[in-house]
Parts: structure tokens; C-alpha cells; sequence
């Protein structure tokens, strides 16, 4: 019992130190597959690391301190949902928590009044609206299959998920696009130069802020890949390789959609993410609970 | 830090330029050029840039614009002026409207000369801002080392 405990802790404290690591290297990874497919060179794999450390050193211009305050919540909080992703903890607590960071994030951007940034808030909260139904479902997903919220007891079973809930699967992978603010849903903001409302949300967050919010988008982007890799993962240990390549999968295929879509107005992206949380969600809601 | 060079971020304006340097501007970013391979990224935003990169010379209306994008990008930051007009003034020197070049109203570090500016050359003028980032950036950290001993 307590060395089980001791393990939990030993995960949520991997999940710390490395999540940086794994996220800016995917980062790096998405800028250089995202030059190849655009016939470009790219920047070094290791770019995202030497922009954050750069960002660390800018001068502070902020308008306000408020604002570096909710940014550093918007990381703890997280943090706090991988760590307990990680930790096999329940799986509602890691949604709520990840709800309640977006919300610090949404706090940071309207405390600078910018026009620039209060668009990026209002178009993050309609991507909130859209994502959050499939969230919770996908949740709902990993229980209906395995009979429990709790991710320790997920891995245990003998049947991977995907079996179960390949509709949840595709549903979530579909909102995994809003999360990771890849077109054509980056509305409140994007990585990328054809900028509509210059950063949205991030516009005002200067030097460490901005570098913050950044590492605690990959510490964001490492929990939902895991989410992606728990669909596949059983008792048996080699599920874990499969899960490992399911997550490149899907990460590749975010990418490619990424560049090749335009960017969509709120309302399709609305109507595209809860029509598809419907059919697909709703559908294998409606199948698991007729078997 | 010695990595600083590795992520110029580059915010481009078009003061009174007759767009031909900016549509050289925006070739460099094309796979041709590409200069998104020394980490440069084209942003939008004075608040996350290092490079300011003007084109155009400098006209009444645009003085207060480009002083105020000037005053938003924090330290350290280069100013980097593409092409004739946006070193003096260029054939639009003599207008009623124009003050002359960038210099005429913020600090400029280097200056790239042409008509229209070549990718080839802005890229180089991007490389030398680079390295003036990197040393501006040096200065800075021995300031305030100095100010520690203090």
C-alpha cells in the first residue's frame, strides 16, 4: 500500500520534471514536420526550449502584476491536472482542474484590457464551450468501459478502452485540435505568423508570462496526449508501445491538419464540435448502455 | 546567456513604404529564403518582439505609431531599418509629409540599403541584428552583475 503510494508520487513527480522536456520537444518536433510539409528547412528541433529560455530574460513591460499572478495559477493548476492524471487519481478531479487553469488563463487576458486580448478571451471561452461537453464525456467514456473514474484502476483491465468507446476515441482526438490550437479552431490564439487579432490572448503577456503560459501549454498538451494514450493501455506492458504510437499518430495527424485547413469563424467550430461530440459520444454512450 | 542569439523574434512595419520592400520582407519567410531556420519568427506583436523592422521612411502620421510599437517591446531590443527609405528618406525625401528616415525618430541599429531591399540583404541584416541582440543582451546581465557587487 505504501509503496503503491510512493510510485503515484514518484509519477506525479516524473510528470513534473519531464512534461516541460516531452512537450518542448514535441513542440520542436511540430515546427520542423510543419516546415517539411510546407517544402521549408524548419529551426532546430531544440527551438521551443531557446525561446522560453529567451523570454525568461526579456524585460517584464507588463501593465499589471495581476496578470503574471494568474499565469502562474494557469500553471499550478495544470500541473496539478497532469499530476493527478499521472498519479492514477480520478479522472473528473483532472478535468475540472484543467477547467479551472483555463479559467486563470482567461483571467490573465482580461485584466489588460487590451481590445486584442479581451477578443482572444471571449473566442476562448466559446472554445471552452465547445470542448467541455466531449471533456466530460470522454471521462464518462473511461467509465462506462472499465466501471471506474479512477486512472490506476483503468490500467488494470484487460481490454483496452478504445474497444469499448472507439467513439469517445475519435470525439476527443476531434476537440484535441480546439486544445491544442491548431487551425482551423485557433481562434483565441496561434503559433503561427497570419495572426487575426495579433496574439489574442496572449497578446499583452510579456517576457516570463508569455514563457510561462508556454510551458504550461506543453505540460497541458502532455496530459491530453495521455488521455489519448490511456485508450490503449491494459495490464499487459506492451500496450504501452501501442499506446506510445497512437499518441504519434494522433499528433501527426493533428499537424497535418493543422496545415491544411483555414482558420474557421466560431460559429462552424461550434456547431462542427458538439455535432460531432453528439454523433460520436452520444452514439457510444447509447451503445454501452444498451450492452 | 549565450543562446539569446537563437530566437530573434522579428516584428515587421511598413511605414511609408511603397510595399516593394515588404513584399521582400515576406519572401524571406517563404521556403525559397526561409529565415524561420535561425529561429526568427515573424510576429504581430510589439510586446513579444526583439527586432523592430521598419520599411518605409517616416511621415507625419506614423511618427507616433512607430515611437509607441518603439516603447512596447521590452529590452533588449534592435531596430532594424529595410531599405532606402527607411534609412533616409529615400526619393520621398523632399515630400511635404516626410520627416526622412526611421532615424528621425527612434534609435536605429543597423541599416539596409536598397531599392527594393533584396532578401538576400535583409536576411543579412537580420543575422548582424542577431548578434547585436546577443551583445545588447551581454551588456545588460554585466550592468546589472555591476550593480549586484555594488
Amino acid at each position: 500500500m505504501v509503496e503503491a503510494l510512493w510510485g503515484r508520487i514518484g509519477m506525479m513527480a516524473a510528470y513534473a520534471v519531464f512534461a516541460p522536456l516531452i512537450g518542448g520537444l514535441l513542440d520542436g518536433i511540430d515546427r520542423k514536420i510543419s516546415a517539411r510539409m510546407q517544402g521549408r528547412r524548419g529551426p532546430c528541433i531544440l527551438q521551443p526550449f531557446y525561446d522560453v529560455a529567451k523570454l525568461t530574460k526579456k524585460q517584464l513591460l507588463s501593465v499589471n502584476k495581476f496578470q503574471l499572478l494568474m499565469v502562474m495559477s494557469y500553471l499550478f493548476f495544470v500541473m496539478l491536472s497532469g499530476a493527478l492524471f499521472f498519479g492514477g487519481c480520478d479522472m473528473l478531479l483532472c478535468f475540472f482542474s484543467l477547467s479551472t487553469a483555463a479559467m486563470f488563463l482567461i483571467l490573465a487576458s482580461t485584466s489588460t484590457h487590451s481590445p486584442f486580448s479581451t477578443i482572444g478571451s471571449h473566442r476562448e471561452m466559446v472554445q471552452m464551450m465547445s470542448y467541455e461537453p466531449m471533456v466530460l464525456l470522454t471521462a464518462v467514456g473511461f467509465y462506462l468501459a472499465t466501471g471506474t473514474f479512477r486512472v490506476m484502476d483503468v490500467i488494470r483491465t484487460d481490454i483496452p478502452v478504445i474497444a469499448y468507446a472507439p467513439g469517445f476515441f475519435v470525439g476527443f482526438a476531434f476537440v484535441l485540435t480546439i486544445k491544442f490550437r491548431k487551425s482551423p479552431f485557433d481562434l483565441s490564439t496561434t503559433h503561427h505568423a497570419h495572426q487575426e487579432v495579433v496574439k489574442g490572448v496572449t497578446t499583452e503577456m510579456v517576457g516570463i508570462e508569455y514563457a510561462t503560459t508556454t510551458v504550461a501549454e506543453w505540460y497541458e498538451n502532455v496530459f491530453l496526449l495521455g488521455v489519448v494514450g490511456l485508450f490503449f493501455v491494459t495490464s499487459n506492458p506492451w500496450s504501452y508501445l501501442v499506446a506510445a504510437l497512437a499518441v504519434f499518430a494522433v499528433y501527426f495527424i493533428e499537424i497535418l491538419i493543422d496545415n491544411t485547413s483555414a482558420r474557421v469563424k466560431w460559429q462552424l467550430m461550434l456547431k462542427l464540435a458538439w455535432g460531432v461530440t453528439l454523433v460520436t459520444g452520444g452514439l457510444n454512450l447509447f451503445i454501452l448502455e444498451l450492452i | 546567456m549565450k543562446t539569446m542569439h537563437k530566437s530573434p523574434w522579428l516584428l515587421h512595419y511598413d511605414g511609408s513604404s511603397c510595399n516593394g520592400c515588404d513584399i521582400e520582407v515576406l519572401a524571406c519567410t517563404t521556403p525559397v529564403y526561409d529565415v524561420e531556420r535561425f529561429g526568427v519568427v515573424n510576429t504581430g506583436n510589439p510586446m513579444h518582439a526583439d527586432i523592430f523592422l521598419v520599411t518605409g521612411g517616416i511621415n507625419s502620421q506614423n511618427e507616433d505609431v512607430v515611437k509607441q510599437i518603439y516603447s512596447q517591446m521590452p529590452d533588449p531590443k534592435v531596430v532594424l531599418a529595410v531599405g532606402t527609405c527607411a534609412c533616409t528618406g529615400g526619393v520621398f525625401k523632399e515630400c511635404y509629409n516626410i520627416k526622412g528616415g526611421v532615424d528621425t525618430v527612434i534609435p536605429v541599429d543597423i541599416y539596409v540599403p536598397g531599392c527594393a531591399a533584396r532578401p538576400e540583404s535583409i536576411i543579412d541584416g537580420v543575422v548582424k541584428a542577431v548578434s547585436l541582440f546577443q551583445r545588447k543582451h551581454e551588456e545588460e546581465e554585466k550592468k546589472k552583475n555591476g550593480r549586484h557587487r555594488k
